[in-house]
């Protein structure tokens, strides 16, 4: 290629794949800001009519269900970090040799389907199922005590989907600290506690930040472990969404509902890398 | 790790203490961290095993929920019905096509964003970035929606279009990761032993991110045949395997999806295998070209 036309060559290898994203990504974020200020129905077609009143209706309408998907969300996102922290921490610095095996038997489970998996922890809490069932059987349990179709349920299936989203890149964190960083710290009289709160952990950041990110944006989206382990007083958001979209052909109200948690996970993910100081992150 | 290198981490000049057992009490908390982690693990496996298990039921009813009997007769049956190879057939050729594609796509971004400067970078990384931070059922629902607005007919080719879409994104981080972490200096040496820019880039840096690329194509697969939430916007009446096995379930999880979530986890174990076994042996032969 002729030198003065060098410049071009970027563009040639970027425009294929940015063109796919600007249309089925940036395009539809738009045609569904439109759609979520038109009126009509599907019988009489759509029109654009700038019908704001739709997003404080759709407030008002869900609210509920806007603030469990936010509370459940924030809940797994502590769970995973709860659960998550200690293996990655146990495999980064007391692994040896089998780190790479431990590993491997984080993510192995999750080369099953999503769906499926989470049928199996259908299987795990149904009521007379073979663990509850044999519990009740044995006079441990109350006939009447439940998991399944309880907030319990839909929490455990969320944390438990998205754990190894956390324990990566907590271990990817961990597995970068200088352990003479820490010998520094004990050797200074550092107890083992203080070196972990005052060296470790704050080393540790940037993966408790993206393993956040990772866990939280999904959750709060769900609607897989609501629909199959929930009932009708765990709907989530992403159900609401999903219904009204699909099932009562809503597109006005739908649109709305998802443009409305798309602003939402932005502005809590702006808000959180900025407490963090974690805003490189986004520069790759 | 030998014992021979554990006792440089004592501070210098200063001798390691006689042989002495630790105290029963720290002898036990360090225990806590790795009985912690296998407890997790255990956590981790729990549902594969009962999926495993339950594989083999031979339930009654569709209730498929308590033990009834062992049968291989489920894995026999399910090959006969086009009921659920028909979805699985339709699954494996949108992953197909869909990683095809966003590799292809999402490899030449992650080589522009390495390798070049120009103007609109920060624009660019911030479009790759914003659809990971995005919440499937969002993708789901304006896609529909650009769908729906244009009366584009939703099929197979729509689900592509879609998995390619949320697919670019992780081919990029995942190429990018590994281009920015090769030594330049390669390529600048076969440029300075006479090598054209198209012969340096067939002959050194292809090869050199070719693991990457691999890496991206299986997480991009990965990803795509396991999709419910964006398929279940912009599927229209085609039928992928996660929309089935949702479908079905609803009425009582038959033996069959059991059995189908075997065959995928064994044939995942598999890649697995082939692949560590693969990297084995390049690192035992290493300079053979």
């Amino acid at each position: 290629m002729p030198r003065r036309y060098r410049w071009l060559v970027p563009y040639l290898f970027l425009i294929p794949g940015g063109l796919w994203l600007l249309a089925f990504f940036v395009v539809p974020m738009l045609v569904m800001a439109s759609v979520s200020l038109q009126t009509g129905s599907l019988g009489t077609g759509y029109a654009l009519t700038w019908n704001f009143g739709v997003y404080p209706e759709m407030i008002q309408q869900w609210a509920p269900q806007f603030a469990r998907s936010l509370f459940y969300a924030i809940v797994v996102t502590v769970l995973t970090v709860a659960i998550g922290y200690p293996m990655a921490y146990t495999i980064a610095f007391r692994g040896g040799r089998y780190k790479n095996v431990l590993l491997l038997l984080v993510i192995l489970p999750f080369f099953t389907a999503y769906i499926i998996r989470t049928l199996a922890w259908k299987l795990i809490l149904a009521d007379n199922g073979f663990v509850l069932g044999s519990l009740k059987d044995f006079g441990i349990l109350d006939d009447a005590f439940r998991l399944i179709a309880t907030p319990v349920a839909v929490i455990s299936g969320l944390t438990y989907n998205f754990l190894p989203f956390m324990v990566l890149p907590l271990y990817v964190a961990l597995e970068k600290i200088d352990p003479r960083l820490i010998e520094a710290a004990t050797d200074l009289y550092a107890s083992r506690l203080q070196a972990f709160l005052r060296v470790t952990l704050p080393l540790s950041m940037p993966g408790v930040f993206a393993g956040s990110l990772l866990t939280f944006i999904p959750a709060i989206g769900d609607f897989i472990n609501s629909e199959i382990l929930g009932s009708r007083d765990t709907t989530m958001i992403g159900q609401v969404i999903q219904r009204l979209f699909l099932n009562n052909n809503a597109y006005p109200e739908a649109a709305a509902l998802g443009f409305m948690l798309m602003a939402a996970v932005l502005g809590l993910i702006f808000v959180y890398a900025r407490a963090v100081g974690a805003d490189e992150l986004t520069r790759g | 790790m030998t014992a021979v290198t554990a006792p440089a981490r004592t501070p210098a000049g200063i001798e390691p203490p006689p042989e002495r057992r630790p105290p029963l009490g720290a002898r036990l908390a360090s225990l806590v961290l790795p009985v912690f982690t296998g407890l997790a693990v255990f956590y981790l496996f729990l549902p594969i095993a009962v999926m495993i298990v339950f594989s083999f039921n031979d339930p009654s009813g569709r209730q498929n929920i308590t033990w009834q009997g062992f049968t291989f007769q489920n894995y026999l049956d399910i090959w006969g019905r086009p009921d659920i190879t028909g979805p699985m057939v339709n699954a494996i050729v949108v992953a197909v096509a869909a990683t095809l594609i966003a590799t292809i796509l999402g490899t030449l971004i992650g080589i522009a964003l390495t390798r070049y400067d120009f103007r609109g970078r920060n624009g660019l990384n911030l479009l790759i970035f914003i659809p990971m931070a995005t919440p499937e059922i969002i993708m789901g629902a304006s896609l529909l929606s650009l769908f729906v607005s244009f009366g584009v007919q939703r099929d197979l080719t729509t689900i592509i279009i879609a998995h390619v879409m949320f697919n670019i994104s992780y081919v990029v981080v995942t190429v990018r990761a590994r281009i920015a972490g090769f030594n330049r200096s390669l390529e600048e040496a076969a440029m300075d032993l006479g090598a054209d820019e198209w012969q340096t880039f067939r002959r050194v840096t292809f090869p050199l991110i070719f693991p990457g690329i691999l890496a991206a194509a299986l997480l991009a697969f990965a990803l795509s045949i396991d999709d419910y939430v964006i398929t279940s916007f912009v599927a229209g009446r085609s039928i992928t395997f996660p929309l089935w096995v949702f479908g079905v379930s609803r009425l009582g999880v038959p033996p069959e999806v059991n059995v189908l979530g075997t065959l995928i986890f064994l044939v995942a174990i598999a890649f697995i295998a082939v692949q560590i076994w693969s990297q084995r042996r390049s690192i035992r032969a290493p300079a053979t070209p």
